[in-house]
């Protein structure tokens, strides 16, 4: 949306101004139904103006172009993928005429975006409603650190004009929501999914299954990568000649607990950049291919999962992946969700793939904030009280930042121990190995142990475990946690505390 | 390799977990693993008894549910044998051959 779209929401605003003196509901209604409808003539006014101006332009530039399909510049522009015999004439002519969504503008759309804009791709769509962060700045490489708090799609659409301003630019600055998205999809012909989530990928996937568009997937955590081409070929549901879907390969979503976000997990940089460039690759692998004439036999390739991981050998892997599933909900003769059931939100998304819940598994008296548990453990003189801090952060997380006198027991260990719950009535008397000596040893000490990670969710499982261990000697030993973990001792107690 | 008692011999298989399935074997990606020729009831060694051989003899975490569900890997784990998807070879009820590599793959959402 251009940014006359501030126009519109003055005038809204000076309707309420007027509504208010008229007073009457009824008045206000017609008032706004006539303000609608003159702003929606005027809104189709526009749109015919756009439409002859593009006709306009386009015509013009064919009479500059003479001869020679491209510009002057063109040729020495995208020369070099000219001349690989894969491309070509008939292929840049192809990437000029080709409209590419890409959902998301984070780690995997900045690098599959910028080389598509360097290919030549003649529209290039952008859809996301989240700002930029320097937390995003070192994998998300169109962003620049001067944009800090902007769209990202304004963002990573500057940076495209600096490199190649050619292509048409279209910025859609909102997340993509089922109503929307069919309409969105229609203008384009091939959809890269760059998103974080499951119920997003299911929407994407969907949608460019009912909308006959190949779908280019790529997802990244940590070290790895996965990458693959869905929907291709294009065909209508129940034609099992089509390419399978997100769907066909991952019918029901994983559990909402067992998705991990790259903020949680952490990602390496060029490892979702990797993963994003080869979206740019296959992208225009797509729309350069050869046309397939019916009844001739051009093997496609087969559709396939490209699994990358930076710290094996090879670095990529690559798997054959199962045709279009006689069952599929989208993609079949037995589909149940198609366009209406999608924008009406009888396809839920959000049901479908749920949401990680994260119950409180301690009572009130269990936990204790971090201002308190400041209070009573920092004196300025002499030594505190006796107690034990036990941080569950992984190693790595231990080691960016730690309170004073804490001791690391990852969570991981924790829950990595086949130690068995002692039966009813029976006395905890085996210790696993991840206890800390000075804890199993001394296990008639009633000093109180606190548990601590980086938000307070681990830090109430590890509670949990120490207590069904007998650690807190039936209650005669206290054992909580700091409830809201380092994020809330940074907020409450140290606002210096690194935030990573 | 010594043939066993209940006839034929073992079957040694390369078990792969990826996709941050390894952190629940240990944080190894790539492990050996012997089955026996036969099962107790006669009946050669599947995936399906692969999968409870795994969750109790290599499986470190306790959180069984972030690998099995309802007797099957859970829904976001692929299987894929010798580099394809398991649908392509009969799901869990492919008897396993020496010399095979599973592969379970836990997808990915960040981006």
């Amino acid at each position: 949306m251009p940014r006359g779209t501030f126009g519109f929401s003055r005038a809204s605003f000076s309707v309420f101004a007027r509504v208010n003196v008229m007073g009457s509901l009824e008045e206000t209604c017609v008032s706004l139904r006539a303000q609608i409808s003159a702003t929606e003539e005027q809104l189709a006014g526009l749109k015919r103006d756009l439409a002859l101006a593009e006709a306009q332009t386009e015509r013009e530039n064919q009479e500059t172009r003479g001869r020679w399909p491209l510009l002057p510049e063109e040729y020495k522009r995208y020369g070099r993928q000219m001349i690989v015999s894969q491309v070509g004439l008939q292929g840049q002519l192809k990437l000029r005429s080709a409209k590419v969504l890409l959902v998301g503008a984070g780690g995997l759309g900045c690098p599959a975006a910028q080389y598509l804009a360097g290919a030549g791709v003649g529209t290039i769509g952008l859809i996301d409603g989240d700002t930029v962060e320097v937390s995003n700045l070192h994998r998300q490489v169109l962003h620049r650190t001067a944009n800090v708090g902007k769209y990202k799609v304004d963002s990573a659409i500057e940076s495209l004009r600096d490199l190649n301003p050619h292509p048409k630019y279209v910025a859609h600055r909102t997340h993509l929501t089922p109503e929307e998205s069919p309409a969105i999809f229609k203008d384009y012909d091939i959809i890269l999914d760059c998103t974080d989530n499951p119920a997003t990928r299911y929407l994407i996937s969907d949608t460019a299954v009912l909308c006959g568009k190949p779908l280019v997937s790529a997802s990244a955590l940590r070290t790895e990568g996965q990458l693959m081409v869905l929907n291709n070929p294009p065909r209508a549901p129940s034609d099992k000649t089509g390419g399978p879907c997100y769907r066909c390969v991952f019918p029901k979503p994983p559990p909402a607990d067992s998705v991990v976000s790259c903020a949680d997990g952490g990602i390496i940089g060029p490892v979702v950049g990797t993963m994003g460039v080869l979206q740019a690759l296959e992208a225009i692998k797509v729309i350069t291919a050869p046309e397939v004439v019916e009844g001739t036999a051009r093997p496609r390739d087969p559709p396939s999962l490209h699994i990358f991981s930076a710290y094996s050998s090879p670095l990529v892997r690559t798997i054959r992946l199962r045709s279009r599933r006689a069952n599929c909900a989208v993609c079949s003769a037995e589909a149940t969700v198609s366009l209406d059931t999608i924008k009406s939100g009888s396809t839920d998304y959000v049901f479908f793939c749920g949401s990680a819940s994260l119950p409180s598994l301690l009572s009130p008296e269990e936990r204790i904030s971090a201002r308190e548990y400041n209070q009573k453990y920092s004196v300025p003189s002499g030594s505190p009280p006796s107690h034990t801090v036990i941080d569950v952060r992984d190693e790595a997380q231990f080691g960016i930042c730690s309170l004073k006198n804490s001791i690391n027991i990852p969570i991981s260990s924790v829950l990595a121990s086949n130690y068995a719950k002692p039966a009813h009535g029976q006395e905890a008397n085996q210790i696993p190995p991840w206890v800390p000596p000075e804890l199993a040893n001394n296990t008639d000490s009633t000093s109180p142990i606190y548990v601590v990670c980086r938000l307070g969710n681990d830090s109430q499982i590890v509670v949990k475990k120490m207590k069904e261990l007998g650690l807190d000697q039936h209650g005669k030993r206290f054992i909580g946690d700091i409830s809201g973990g380092l994020r809330s001792w940074k907020e409450q107690v140290d606002p210096e505390w690194p935030e990573y | 390799m010594v043939e066993s008692s209940t006839g034929g011999y073992p079957i040694p298989i390369t078990v792969e977990f990826t996709g941050g399935l390894e952190l629940l074997f240990g944080n190894e990606r790539k492990h050996k693993v012997v089955l026996p020729a036969q099962l107790e009831d006669g009946s050669p060694p599947n995936i399906s008894y692969l999968l409870g051989y795994l969750v109790d003899n290599l499986m470190q975490d306790q959180r069984k549910d972030m690998f099995i569900m309802e007797d099957s890997v859970r829904p976001g784990v692929l299987v894929l044998i010798n580099d394809a998807d398991w649908e392509l070879e009969g799901e869990d009820a492919y008897e396993l051959q020496a010399g095979d590599t599973i592969v379970f793959v836990s997808t990915l959402h960040g981006g």
